[in-house]
């Protein structure tokens, strides 16, 4: 695991954004070859709040993607475990996520993987927490009856999957999440703990994500960060990289 | 990239690099169009996987909603209140040059005239969609004759009526066509007024109240009657007075019914009204205020004598007067002069000064639901606005029918 700790919320955000910048870079997409960001989904469609006005208003409207090429769960499919079991071959035929963007929440959980999934779970319908809905309810104009009960979400056995992992975390109130995560054991009370088992995660997050931390946990890779830094500087173009391409740096692992 | 054609075959024109006037603020977003209408992006990307066939850089301009001047006298030399022959060529002649003062909508107003003007030209006027030949055109304004004599201001005496004897009839039967008219302007203290106003409103005729010695009591009546718009607020009509505001006072009356509003027309040309009157209407009531050009046919010609109906006006810089006279007489300000006089005036937001003259005009006419914003699903009639509010370009139903050429003509 990289743990990165930057010390604020537009901080830690930059340099994720600068590593996945230059992540897309090196992997060199074209056409046929993908580059497949996993990201965790979640409420209904038609909704003012739904991801897909979400992913649109933050993500899609300011990039060139084709419409194509975009894969949202869709909350009102007829048969919601043939949408997630097609879901899941779809990202078979992507060649696999290359990099999964996630966060925790307060509990925990990564996408809506509630403590109690199965840390091998895929794809599938999920009943929410009461955490997690109070959580939603702010979407609703706070009325509790208002907000879904249910979502589709890749299962924590699917995030495994993606050869790279990264989880953003900030705020004080997720310290204790973090802290589970990856000071105590694997554990699918807290499912994000799973990645201790992945071979490529990285963890970015601010100064108060890490208050619950032990201060030696924090002090060794706060250490790191001359080394973790040379990820995101230089800052690659798409433009350098066509000329070279043969000589694409993969990034070191742990 | 055209779109999985699940919903349309059209290309798709998205503008880029530009500040729209959206929910009442200055964003940072696209503009699609699609089909003379703008286009939610969002749908188009989600349910048709679609995107622009055709993108324009917009070069940071202001894409505001296209004007909408609900008071025009006529201009360029054509007089909308002249029974000539080629009457047809020239509002046709009108609704072409407005264009470049960013006007996408209008409704050719009519002075006080014998009923013989009226049979003649009212026939004449279509309700038509605007494009390349010119704005579109709403319907017309009859200014008049139901006016006071008292508050005439350029319009002639003798051609001044009242409808007390058959109310209604004697108004159809004064204009004799009114399929076509969309706003007619009266005095409310005019006997049988409340039966007029009524019957105009049921037949979906915006009332408005002007050139009036009404009192405040009257003006309100009225406004429960159906009035909904005050024609050139402050000029021809009794003066603001504390204890009895007159017309003046519906800008903040509270025996409006409950989910309406008074709209009231504002000559912001610098000369019809004082800036400091303007600010303390604007504060009144903001959401109120729609601006006017009240132009004549002098309007965007060189100074001298003009004609307005049966009057002769004499025309100096911005000033026009009835021929030997004091009183004033329509203007020759265009719409976007209005627009930055008006913004300059009251220090208001730009939001705010585009706003009087595109939602408003359309609220008040109910037609907000296509016209005057750059929601989706509206028509697209828009404008390319410089930072200093001058038009750069004209767009009807997603349409270029207006550019400012680089030699500034």
């Amino acid at each position: 695991m990289k743990l990165i700790i930057l010390e604020n919320y537009s901080q830690a955000s930059e340099w994720a954004a600068k590593y996945i910048r230059n992540r897309i870079v090196q992997f060199g997409p074209g056409p046929g070859r993908f580059f497949t960001l996993g990201l965790p989904t979640g409420l209904p469609r038609d909704h003012p709040e739904s991801y897909h006005s979400f992913m649109w208003n933050n993500f899609f409207k300011h990039i060139d993607i084709s419409p194509e090429n975009v894969h949202i769960l869709d909350g009102n499919a007829p048969d919601l475990q043939a949408e997630c079991d097609a879901f899941e071959e779809k990202i078979k035929a992507a060649g696999g996520i290359e990099l999964f963007v996630g966060g925790i929440g307060p509990d925990g959980h990564i996408a809506f993987n509630e403590p109690g999934s199965s840390l091998v779970s895929r794809t599938r319908v999920k009943t929410l927490a009461m955490d997690t809905i109070l959580a939603n309810a702010r979407f609703f104009d706070g009325d509790l009856s208002k907000v879904p009960t249910m979502a589709l979400t890749v299962g924590v056995g699917t995030v495994m999957d993606a050869r790279e992992v990264m989880i953003l975390i900030t705020g004080a109130h997720k310290a204790f999440a973090l802290y589970k995560a990856i000071e105590d054991g694997v554990n699918h009370m807290w499912t994000v703990s799973a990645f201790q088992q992945h071979p490529n995660t990285v963890f970015v997050c601010d100064e108060d994500a890490t208050l619950e931390l032990k201060v030696k946990t924090v002090k060794y890779f706060k250490g790191l960060m001359l080394v973790h830094n040379k990820l995101v500087e230089p800052l690659y173009s798409m433009k350098e990289m066509g000329a070279d391409r043969s000589q694409s740096k993969k990034p070191y692992s742990d | 990239m055209p779109s999985n054609k699940s919903v349309s075959d059209a290309p798709i024109v998205q503008f880029t690099n530009c500040r729209i006037l959206r929910d009442h603020q200055l964003q940072r977003e696209d503009l699609w169009v699609r089909e003379g209408k703008i286009l939610n992006p969002e749908k188009l990307f989600f349910d048709e996987k679609g995107s622009a066939d055709i993108q324009l850089d917009c070069k940071d301009s202001i894409i505001a909603p296209g004007f909408i001047d609900v008071q025009i006298n006529g201009g360029f030399g054509v007089d909308f209140s002249l029974a000539t022959d080629d009457f047809k060529s020239g509002i046709d002649l009108v609704s072409q040059k407005i264009l470049s003062h960013g006007v996408t909508s209008f409704c050719p107003t009519l002075v006080t005239s014998p009923p013989s003007v009226y049979h003649q030209v009212l026939p004449q006027i279509t309700v038509r969609n605007g494009g390349a030949h010119g704005a579109g055109i709403l319907g017309a304004h009859l200014e008049g004759p139901f006016i006071s004599k008292e508050k005439k201001g350029a319009h002639p005496e003798h051609c001044l009526r009242t409808f007390e004897a058959g109310a209604f009839q004697d108004l159809l039967a004064t204009y004799g066509f009114l399929d076509c008219v969309r706003i007619v302007t009266l005095a409310p203290e005019m006997r049988r007024s409340s039966e007029v106003i009524r019957e105009l409103t049921k037949r979906g005729i915006c009332v408005s109240l002007g050139h009036s010695v009404a009192n405040l009591s009257q003006a309100e009546e009225a406004v429960q009657h159906g009035a909904t718009f005050i024609t050139h607020l402050f000029n021809a009509m009794l003066p603001f007075h504390h204890r009895d505001p007159g017309i003046v006072g519906l800008l903040t009356s509270d025996k409006i019914p409950a989910g309406r509003r008074v709209f009231y027309g504002m000559i912001s040309d610098g000369i019809h009204t004082n800036p400091a009157a303007l600010r303390i209407a604007h504060r009144a009531h903001p959401k109120g205020l729609v601006l006017v050009t009240d132009a004549i046919a002098g309007m965007g010609l060189a100074p001298g004598r003009h004609t307005l109906g049966q009057q002769v006006v004499e025309i100096d810089g911005l000033n026009t007067y009835i021929a030997g006279t004091k009183t004033l007489s329509g203007s020759v300000a265009t719409m976007d002069t209005c627009v930055r006089h008006f913004q300059e005036a009251t220090g208001c937001s730009v939001e705010t000064a585009l706003e009087a003259a595109s939602l408003h005009p359309a609220q008040l006419l109910g037609i907000e639901h296509k016209k005057g914003t750059l929601n989706y699903d509206s028509d697209a009639d828009f404008l390319m606005l410089n930072d200093n509010l001058c038009v750069q370009a004209t767009y009807i139903a997603g349409e270029e029918v207006w550019r400012q050429d680089a030699s500034g003509m």
